[in-house]
């Protein structure tokens, strides 16, 4: 690594990680999450860096080299068409797979695991998972539905398990999955690549893991928004159940950060925000199990990014509760002031720049919200700037007023 | 024992609004007094809402729980009990969207204050609505929206009532987290609301004429 670019490096690392501590940086770090506007910047459809690794990559350096995050994404963000195709995931909709080449992928939300199945995914969740969630989310994998019961591998079940997996049926779906499984060793062989080329310019990797909070693994990925939300007033006891198992699996999620050079672990929250949960129902089934995984990621050296996508207002003094200095939390929407004087001392604090704003705003309104943002709550460290949600369109020089204004006006 | 159905649906005691609801059929009561009770419970419902006693929870409970009440009963009857509704709201998700909490809100808070409301669901397609707008002639045509493209697929549902000669017919109001009313004027309905209240006092002003 050049001599310039490893000094850049361990400045951009350690201005993020002082913010962080509460301490103060030599100036506001800028690290933002950017989804679509990477590519429409580089004129790659989104389809194309979807499916070409390569040019994923060529468009996220072209980003990084004219922006000059202080960490970056890179193509994580972009996710990987060819699994997706191999193993006709369902819950996704995509370029080219309902969408046009240039559109962001959605989420297509449903119930992939009933009411009445609960007790199973309590009992097992790794076969409940493999069983029932794997098929109904991947029309390649149908025929897991009679996957062997691993559980039942011990004295001679191995027979049982063995003949199971060599019906053919089930070999067509695990020439699937191995399918799937070379095109993701590939995607992720890029992802490493990418890392390493911007290390090597300079840039920290903004990621080191992902995780989920345990309200959401049950309700974004089981339940569903209607499913969970029903489930807490028709079936309380059970959903705190499935809320606890979820819980330490949330932690081994996220612990795939411990150990990294910038340990960043992203989780993005949504059925605790305003509007959804009464406070009491927050304080039952919401915080005490993310509180439980920001703790357990604290305690081993793991960064929790918290990136709040609605309104935590109403949250914050739950908030308030984690251990100082150790956590990251994202708001979209939030008076910045009121959350400063609320987490100040406690928590690092990071977005409300409304993210419509890089669409439809000058460079001008850009830079009256940063210099406002920057003086209301970053004025003494513990701020990181970045925009209020995920960006996907934006106006180039909107961008760069976004990027050049905190360079210039976050220095301390 | 009408006043123990409206109870235990305000209350969210699902079981036994459902037990209140099928005894009181089986005693011979009218249609129109269990419809009445989901009125009035519905009202009670969207007020604890409003003052934010109730969050999601509760009223996903109590919209499901009325829809299996409304189950119970023939749907001749349910007819011939129906009031005459202040006016009749088709309501939907515009194409490309598949967000329907706010919109089943905004439905829910309609009907609870004696609107007629037909819910097409989701990523309904502009053809859809014009089809729909044709068959059963609403007063208001009530649009969400929650993406940015929710913007276009909103204008494109706007134009083609107008091509299709409707667009004078309805009403139409806008709604949705990103909508303001610089959205309204750039897909040509007729007013935005931020919430279901304002859903609701929008309907009333179209259907008094305003
Ligand atoms: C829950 C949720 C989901 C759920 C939806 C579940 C469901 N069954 O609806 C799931 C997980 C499926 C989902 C998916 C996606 N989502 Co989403 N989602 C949300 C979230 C967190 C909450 C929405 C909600 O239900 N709020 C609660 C209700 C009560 O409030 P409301 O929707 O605002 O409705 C009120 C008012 O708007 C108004 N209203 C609504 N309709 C109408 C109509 C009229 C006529 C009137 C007057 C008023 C009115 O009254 C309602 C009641 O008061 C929002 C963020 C947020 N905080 O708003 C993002 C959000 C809407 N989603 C977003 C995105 C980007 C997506 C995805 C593209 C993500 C992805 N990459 O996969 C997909 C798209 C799927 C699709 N094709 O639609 C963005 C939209 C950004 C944008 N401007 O484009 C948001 C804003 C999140 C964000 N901050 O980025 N999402």
């Amino acid at each position: 690594m050049d001599e310039q670019a490893e000094v850049l490096y361990r400045e951009r690392k350690q201005r993020i990680l002082d913010a962080v501590a509460l301490r103060k940086p030599d100036r506001v770090p800028i690290v933002s999450p950017f989804q679509l506007f990477p590519y429409t910047y580089a004129g790659v459809p989104f389809r194309e860096a979807m499916y070409d690794y390569a040019k994923a990559r060529e468009a996220c350096h072209k980003f990084v080299d004219d922006f000059q995050p202080d960490a970056d994404f890179g193509p994580v963000l972009a996710y990987a068409g060819k699994p997706m195709d191999t193993l006709g995931l369902k819950w996704f909709r995509w370029a080219g797979h309902g969408l046009p080449e240039h559109a962001m992928y959605q989420f297509v939300e449903g119930e992939y695991m009933t009411a009445g199945e609960y007790d199973e995914f309590l009992y097992d969740p790794s076969h409940f998972l493999a069983s029932k969630w794997l098929p109904r989310s991947f029309g390649a994998l149908a025929a897991f539905s009679d996957f062997p019961a691993m559980r039942r591998m011990m004295w001679f079940g191995w027979t049982g398990l063995l003949a199971g997996l060599a019906r053919p049926e089930m070999r067509q779906a695990l020439a699937a999955a191995l399918q799937a499984g070379e095109e993701l060793a590939e995607w992720f062989a890029s992802l490493a690549r990418y890392a390493a080329e911007i290390k090597a310019k300079g840039f920290p990797q903004a990621y080191a893991g992902f995780s989920w909070t345990p309200f959401d693994l049950v309700g974004d990925t089981l339940r569903g928004t209607r499913g969970i939300m029903g489930d807490v007033i028709r079936r309380p006891e059970k959903l705190l159940q499935a809320v606890e198992k979820a819980t330490p699996i949330a932690i081994e999620y996220g612990l795939s950060a411990a150990g990294a050079d910038l340990p960043l672990c992203w989780i993005w929250p949504h059925k605790g925000s305003a509007g959804f949960l009464s406070d009491r129902q927050y304080a039952r089934f919401y915080w005490p199990f993310l509180r439980e995984v920001i703790e357990a990621l604290v305690a081993r050296g793991v960064i929790p990014v918290i990136y709040f996508e609605g309104d935590e207002t109403p949250r914050l003094k739950h908030l308030a509760e984690v251990p100082p200095g150790k956590v990251w939390f994202h708001f979209a929407t939030m008076d910045m002031a009121r959350a400063k004087e609320v987490l100040g001392g406690i928590a690092c604090i990071s977005g409300n720049l409304p993210s419509h704003l890089l669409l439809t705003g000058t460079p001008e309104d850009v830079r009256r919200c940063c210099r406002s943002l920057i003086d209301t709550c970053g004025r003494d460290g513990g701020y990181i700037m970045d925009t209020s949600v995920m960006v996907d369109e934006a106006k180039p020089e909107n961008v760069r007023a976004l990027f050049d204004f905190t360079r210039e006006y976050g220095v301390y | 024992m009408k006043d123990l159905l409206v109870q235990a649906i305000a209350d969210i005691q699902e079981d036994e609004a459902l037990t209140l609801a099928a005894r009181l059929l089986d005693a011979g009561a009218p249609a129109k007094t269990i419809l009445d009770a989901c009125r009035e419970a519905m009202c009670i419902v969207g007020d604890r809402y409003e003052r934010r006693e109730y969050f999601l929870p509760e009223l996903v409970v109590s919209g499901e729980t009325l829809k299996r009440i409304a189950a119970l009963i023939r749907p001749e009857a349910r007819e011939a009990a129906a009031t005459e509704p202040l006016a009749r709201i088709l309501i939907g998700t515009v194409a490309g969207d598949i967000h329907d909490i706010g919109k089943e809100i905004v439905a829910f808070m309609l009907a609870a204050n004696e609107f007629e409301v037909r819910d097409l669901g989701v990523d309904v397609s502009a053809s859809r609505f014009v089809q729909e707008v044709k068959e059963a002639r609403p007063d208001i045509l009530a649009l969400s929206g929650f993406l940015t493209l929710a913007y276009d697929s909103m204008k494109e549902t706007v134009a083609a009532l107008s091509t299709a000669g409707l667009r004078d017919q309805v009403k139409i109001m806008i709604g949705g987290a990103p909508m303001d009313d610089g959205v309204r004027d750039y897909v040509g309905a007729d007013a935005y609301g931020p919430d279901a209240m304002a859903a609701v006092r929008i309907a009333r002003r179209f259907a008094g004429g305003g």
